[in-house]
Parts: C-alpha cells; structure tokens; sequence
C-alpha cells in the first residue's frame, strides 16, 4: 500500500546517528562542490557567450598554483572523510565485551535466527531494548547480507564460514530486516522484521510458549551422539584435546602457529580437523562435513562454549594471548 | 560527385571485409545502438513492474532475467565498447593523421568477436535468459542458478578479446603512427585517454575473460572454486571479478572524459586549462583504479584493515577526477562559448559527473557505505557515472562527428531539445533513488515495502522521459542522412587534425600526411587569424 512520501530512515541504533552525521557532512561536501562547479559553469556561460563584449584578453591556459590548490583542498578534505569513515567503521566490527550472542543463519529465501536459550525464530528477530547483540552469521547456500535500514548496519552472510555483526538498539518498534545480497528467485521475500523490547518484555517473551532447551543442552547431546566424547575427555587424557575452557582462549598449532579459539576455529575443526590441528596431537580425527548442519555447529559451538565458562573445568579459561 | 570511404562500394562485402577503421567504426555504431535498444528495452520492464510495491507485472523469475539482461547488454556489449570502438576507432587515427589503425585486420577481428560475443549473449537471454545479475555473484552463478549461464558467460568472455585486442590496437596506433611534429603532448586529449583506458583494457579484461572461465569449470564438472561446499572460496570470485570490473568504470568514463575534453575546447574557442594535468589525470585514473576493487568488498567478510586500504585508495583515485573537472570548468573562463548540442550534452555531463563523482565519496567512505552499500544508492551513483557521464558524453561526441562521418548536419534545434529533455529525465529517474537507498531499500527487489512506492513512482515516470529522450536522436540522426544540410569539412572551425580532411572522408583520410606545428586546441592562434582576416 502506498504510505506517502517518506524520504529518511528511522534512526534506532547507537550507531545510526553517527552513520547519519557523517552523511550529512557528506551531502554538505556535495552541495558545496557541485554548487560551485554550477555556478562557475553557469557564470562563464552568461558572461563569455560567443558575441557577448566582454574582456577576453590575457586568458589564462596554465596556473600551477591553481592547480595545486584545487588537488590539495580535495585532497586533504578527502583525506578527512577518509578518516573519519575508518573510524566509525572500527566502531561498526569491534562489537566489544558482553554482548548477548544470537545466531542467524540464511538460506534460500529465509531468516533462522536462534537465541541461546533455545528459542527459535524465522524471520523475525526479538531484541531486547539497550543491550548490545552479536550476531554471528553463515549461510546453508549462497550468500545473502543481513541488513536493517533503521539501524544503519549490513554484513554479507557466507556459506562454509561466520561472519559476525552487532547493534544495540535505542528504539523500541519494529524495523525492517531486508536479505541485501541478490540470492535469487526469492529474494525480495527474504525479509523480516526485528522487534526491539524492553527487556522486561523479551525476558517474558523468551520464556513464553514452548519448552525450548538452551542451545548448549542440544549441544551436548550432539557431543555425546557423535562420541565426540571418547577422544575429548574432559581429564586431558584423551587422543583429542580437552575442551574445556578452550574456548576464547590462544590454542598452539602443530605448525607452530597459534590462533584464537573463536567461532569459526571451532567450526573449521569439526568440518576440517587437519586444517589447524592442535600442537601435541595425531591427526586422527575424521570430518563431520555431511553429517552435521549448520544448526548442529552451532549447537555443538554453544555447548563448547558453555565449558569455558564453568568454574569447575579442568583448565580454568585464560585470556587470549596476542597473536 | 567526390568519393570518400562511404561510397566508394556499397557491396555488403564490402562491409563485411573491410578493413578501414571509419567503415569498421560504423559497423560498431550499429551494433552497439542495436543492444542499447535492447537493454534499454529490459530497463523499461524493469522501471515499469517497480511502479507498484507488489510484483504484478511479470514474474519474479521474470524480473530477475530482465535486469540481468539490462546489466549484462549495457556493460559488456554496449558501454565498455561504445566510445572506444565507435568514436576511437573512427577518429584517433585521424586525430594523429594517419591513415588508419596499425592492425586494421585485428581491428576487423575485433568487430566479429564482439558480434559472436554479442549474439552468444543474446542467444543466452533470448534461449531461457541468466538471472545471476551482471556481476555473476558465485555460489549462486556457478551452482544455484537456472538458466544459461554458460552461453552467458561465453558470449562475455568471447567479447573480452574484442576489447583486448581494440586496447592493443590504440596503443601501438598511438605509439608508432602519429604525424609528422605531433608529439606526445601535442596530442588531442582524446587520444590520452584513450591511450590510457587501452592499458586498462589490455591487462584487465583476461583477468574478467579468466574468472568467467572458472566459474564455467566449477558449474560444469563441479571443480570446487568457489562454492565452500566444494571447497571453494565465494570471496575469491569477488576480488577476482572487481579486480577486472572496477577498472571497467575507467574504460567506460576515461573516453567520456576525452571527448568532453575536445567538446569544451571548441565550444568556447580556448585551449583546454592544464592540458597536462588533464593528460595525467587519465594516467593516474588508470593506474590507481586498478587498485580499488576492495572497495566493493566492505561488508563482504573482507578484513576490516583491508578495507581501510581500500577506502584510502579509493579517496586518491577520486582526486583526479575532480581536478579534471575543475580544468574543464575553468576552460570556459575568457572563452567565447556557443550552444551547439553537443556542449548542452557537455553541460550536462559536467552537472551529472559531478553528483555522481560526489556521490563516489559516500560509498568510498566505510562508515557510509556498510548502510548504502547493496541498495538504490549505489544503483543510482554508478547510473549517474556510467548514463549520466557516459552516454552524455557518448552522445555529445555523437553529434559533434557527426557531420565528419556522414557529410551531413542533424537538426540542431531538435538536438538540443534531446540534450535536454536526456537530462531533465535522466535526473528525475534517478536522483530519487539516491533517497531510496538512504532510507535502505535495496537493489535488485522485485516488490517492496510500500513506503518506497512514491519515489519509485517518480524514478519510473523519469525514466519515460529519459527513453523518450534517447529515441529522438534516433530518429534525427536518420532522417539528417537524407534530408541534413551539407556539413562540409569543418562546421564547428574546430583545429583538430579530424576536421582538417573531406566529410566524410576520402579512403585515406588525408589527400597528404598532414604536418602538426601547434599544440592541440590553438583555438586562441585560429581566432587571432580570422579577427585579422
């Protein structure tokens, strides 16, 4: 239904007012320049139209100086947008300390987004109002972009990897959540909404309806089906290494090298286990490519998260180390 | 009556083996009017199913090949030839007085691998059609999608070599066959940009013609490229195709800005302001767009850090540009201007290249383009580069040779009611998207929330303007072959070498191998001579 002429996105996230300042810096530098190249333009043209006496002697075919000046103003100008840009780009990927997690996945035409409690939602995304959420993304097929206008944010979503994306929303209402990234034939229908609520109401919201278990109760289940027990045991003792309290923390390769046990390292090991393998430990584990889905990575994620963050694991979690 | 190349045989033989760059110049003009028709055709099905929120008009699977099909026609087999291989062709061996190109059989080749190209792409469209988008984004092109994706593929990688081989072929004209006294910086900057978007041509275009090849391989026999599935990479597809496909914004706006350079100077009867800043801003555009593409790539998964590498460059490339157009600007200053159509397309493209020039800042600018990236602002930006800069360009420089190719003056007054009527719908289709990006619809939907329809309204009632505007020159231009006045050999007083022959010209180009004593747009020596005389 036409709603009539509307010409400006709702600004409700933390980082939409600073998308929107510089925008507004950014149509200034536009409406200057372009006002001035008019304007020049249309001045000459009055002024020096063929059969119009005017002075025209002297004309000017060469100025170093000018052209130093008109490369240098734009220059440093850019440079500024530039910076400016960077900046606000680093705040737009540096998601920071605590945030709540939820997991997405897109597919062909379709949000699955999965709150770590167990609750599960399509197309629709439930926030509370405030607090900032991570997203960590990946895709069953092709690549699609999760986007919401309103909160001046967009990732590209990937098969066979996780990108991640954050936002705190400041509005309570609901926003559009479009698929940015052309995916086929459906998708102008990959949309959704986020509801953003107080967080009284997404505590209620999340306990309502249905009795989802949390994420890392499947999880574990998952780890125990497909024996990934019998070689991580918890006591260091296993042909695998001991999962807990790994996660987040700086893992040894055998080459070597080291890397942070994130999200997409975790993965990698489960469908790839040679590709990063541990320091200390035989390349004997076999893939699982084909018998887990991405929601079941996820889940087993979750669980071996979870272990980092009992007290009474064996190896208490460390920070990570530089790397 | 005189013979010059036109009528010295009119055997389809004739056309079809020759191998005189002005008759293979022609043949680029049809053919390439020709699928700007066609691709113009799929924009107005595309602008008319979006006058409603709903998809009613046709289906989505529909829409999708039709933007497709207008994307893949206007990029590959209308706006990366149009200027070089029609305008280039036909006027940088005259504009260095030679006779003709230094390979004129490859340049004959050039033409038939862009026609096989051409008809094996349309054959795609016409046989089931592609809905992968122009940029043929992997997974989805190289194993989700329907249709014919292969033919597609073919018909641009064939296309390819035509362009390669166009790009070869001004290099070596340039290097080894310029008159007698014209030495480098007495050459038309026509030519400098010319002579600059033929290294982008050349060492660009095999990377596309690859990267299309391996997207064939993986659909075909399933080689894991870039489908993680098969273990691929998706993002290598990406830096590979724009590694290619950013540098072909330059083969598509560095001959614009050639001809507006030689547009500005005769217009207002002055030398061009910094003949050698605007020489080596073609060269510095060359060299620095080839590394950008990254720019594409922001929220793609590419790193944060490479993307702040990739903003900064894009921030330098854009100062050439800008600098350019300060020049042009500045050319007009003490000149003595006249309001021919082709400077109202020359006004035109200065107003358009500079919202769209602007508006490159945006998308250059991290912080901005993770919001506008993927919607409508983008859409619009390229449109106001690649149309606005372009064709205006494209269009403008149309009308200006006209009389040198065929003898014949077009109407002026209908010219310029085209040039204007181009740019007041060109502006109304598409400066409303600007705002539909902002406000975060994105591209390539087929229906849409219902609070975009208004703009879209607009874009789409711009955009019958726009097409009203592009069938006029059409119409014009022909009946001017029959009905035109006599051009005679130089209607414009312009002091390129080009003007200096017959219109059309003889064979040869040139009874005698012209000498060059001056620099390039002495207009202020012609003026002093006539005001003597």
């Amino acid at each position: 239904m036409p709603q009539g002429l509307q010409l400006f996105p709702q600004q409700a996230s933390t980082i939409a007012k600073h998308v929107d300042w510089l925008y507004f810096f950014l149509i200034a530098v536009t409406i200057f320049f372009a006002t001035l190249v008019c304007v020049l333009v249309t001045f000459f043209m009055i002024r020096y139209r063929r059969g119009a006496k005017v002075d025209r002697s002297n004309p000017v075919n060469h100025s170093t100086t000018l052209e130093l000046l008109w490369t240098g103003i734009p220059l440093v100008l850019a440079m500024v947008i530039f910076a400016w840009g960077a900046v606000l780009f680093y705040a737009i990927q540096t998601p920071g300390q605590g945030a709540m997690e939820i997991y997405v996945v897109g597919k062909q035409w379709m949000w699955k987004l999965q709150h770590p409690a167990g609750k599960k939602e399509i197309n629709e995304l439930h926030v509370p109002l405030g607090k900032r959420v991570r997203l960590t993304m990946t895709s069953e097929d092709v690549i699609h972009s999760f986007y919401v206008p309103a909160f001046r944010i967009k990732k590209d979503v990937l098969p066979g990897r996780y990108t991640t994306l954050w936002f705190e929303a400041t509005k309570l209402g609901t926003f559009h959540l479009f698929c940015a990234e052309y995916c086929g034939l459906g998708h102008s229908r990959m949309i959704g909404r986020v509801v953003v609520m107080t967080p009284g109401d997404y505590e209620k919201w999340l306990s309502g309806g249905g009795n989802e278990e949390p994420l890392e109760v499947s999880g574990e289940r998952l780890f125990q089906r497909l024996a990934c027990a019998t070689c991580h045991r918890e006591d260091s003792k296993g042909r695998g290494p001991s999962l807990a309290g790994v996660f987040g923390t700086s893992v040894r390769l055998k080459s070597g090298a080291s890397v942070v046990a994130d999200e997409s390292y975790i993965r990698e090991s489960i469908l790839e286990p040679q590709a990063k393998l541990t320091a200390g430990f035989d390349p004997v584990m076999p893939t699982f490519t084909g018998q887990l889905g991405e929601e079941g990575i996820i889940q087993l994620i979750a669980y071996i998260k979870s272990l980092a963050r009992k007290p009474d694991s064996s190896a208490p979690p460390t920070p990570p180390t530089s790397h | 009556m005189k013979s010059h190349y036109l009528n010295e045989d009119y055997s389809v033989r004739s056309w079809l083996l020759t191998t005189d760059h002005k008759r293979i110049g022609i043949l680029f003009l049809l053919s390439i009017t020709l699928f700007f028709i066609l691709g113009g055709a799929a924009a107005v099905a595309v602008r008319l199913e979006l006058l409603t929120p709903e998809g009613d008009l046709v289906s989505a699977e529909a829409y999708n090949r039709l933007f497709t099909a207008h994307g893949v026609i206007m990029v590959f087999f209308f706006l990366i030839p149009s200027i070089p291989s029609v305008l280039g062709n036909f006027f940088i061996p005259m504009m260095i007085g030679a006779r003709d190109l230094a390979f004129p059989r490859l340049n004959l080749l050039s033409w038939y691998l862009y026609m096989a190209g051409g008809l094996l792409g349309l054959s795609a469209i016409v046989g089931g059609g592609i809905d992968t988008g122009w940029t043929f984004y992997t997974p989805y092109s190289s194993v989700f999608a329907n249709g014919q994706v292969i033919l597609a593929a073919t018909g641009v990688f064939i296309a390819g070599f035509s362009s390669i081989l166009t790009g070869l072929n001004f290099i070596v004209t340039i290097h080894t066959m310029r008159a007698p006294g014209l030495t480098w910086f007495r050459l038309p900057l026509f030519v400098w940009a010319h002579y600059a978007t033929s290294f982008i041509q050349v060492l660009g275009t095999p990377v596309v013609a690859s990267v299309i090849a391996l997207v064939g391989i993986e659909r075909l026999f399933g080689v894991g490229l870039f489908d993680p599935a098969l273990g691929g990479d998706p993002l290598l597809f990406q830096h590979l195709f724009w590694f290619y496909s950013h540098p072909a914004v330059y083969i598509m706006i560095l001959p614009a800005m050639g001809v507006i350079s030689e547009l500005v100077t005769c217009f207002s009867r002055k030398r061009i302001f910094g003949y050698e800043f605007v020489a080596y801003s073609s060269i510095a555009i060359a060299a620095v767009g080839f590394l950008v593409w990254g720019h594409h790539m922001f929220v793609s998964g590419q790193s944060m850090y490479a993307g702040m590498v990739f903003s900064f460059l894009s921030f330098l490339v854009a100062i050439p540009s800008a600098v350019k157009t300060f020049n042009w600007t500045a050319t007009l200053h003490k000149g003595s201007i006249s309001f021919a159509t082709p400077m109202i397309y020359t006004l035109g493209f200065l107003g358009l290249f500079a919202i769209g020039g602007l508006t490159g800042l945006f998308l250059a600018c991290l912080g901005v383009d993770v919001h506008v990236h993927d919607t409508y602002f983008v859409v619009a930006h390229f449109h106001y580069i690649m149309v606005g800069g372009t064709v205006m360009a494209y269009l403008g420089g149309i009308h200006f040779w006209w009389p040198k190719m065929t003898g014949r003056l077009y109407p002026e007054f209908w010219g310029r009611l085209s040039a204007m009527v181009i740019f007041i719908g060109f502006n109304l289709t598409f400066f409303p998207q600007f705002l539909l990006g902002y406000m975060g619809m994105p591209r390539r939907y087929y229906a849409y929330p219902g609070e975009f329809q208004v703009l879209n309204v607009m874009s789409t009632a711009g955009a019958s303007i726009l097409g009203f505007g592009y069938l006029m020159p059409l119409c014009y231009l022909l009946w001017s072959l029959k009905y035109g006045a006599e051009a005679g050999p130089n209607p414009w007083k312009s002091v390129g070498l080009e003007w200096q022959t017959e219109s059309p010209p003889v064979v040869q180009n040139f009874e005698t191998t012209p000498e060059v004593t001056q620099e390039a747009y002495a207009y202020d020596a012609q003026e002093a001579e006539a005001d003597a005389s």
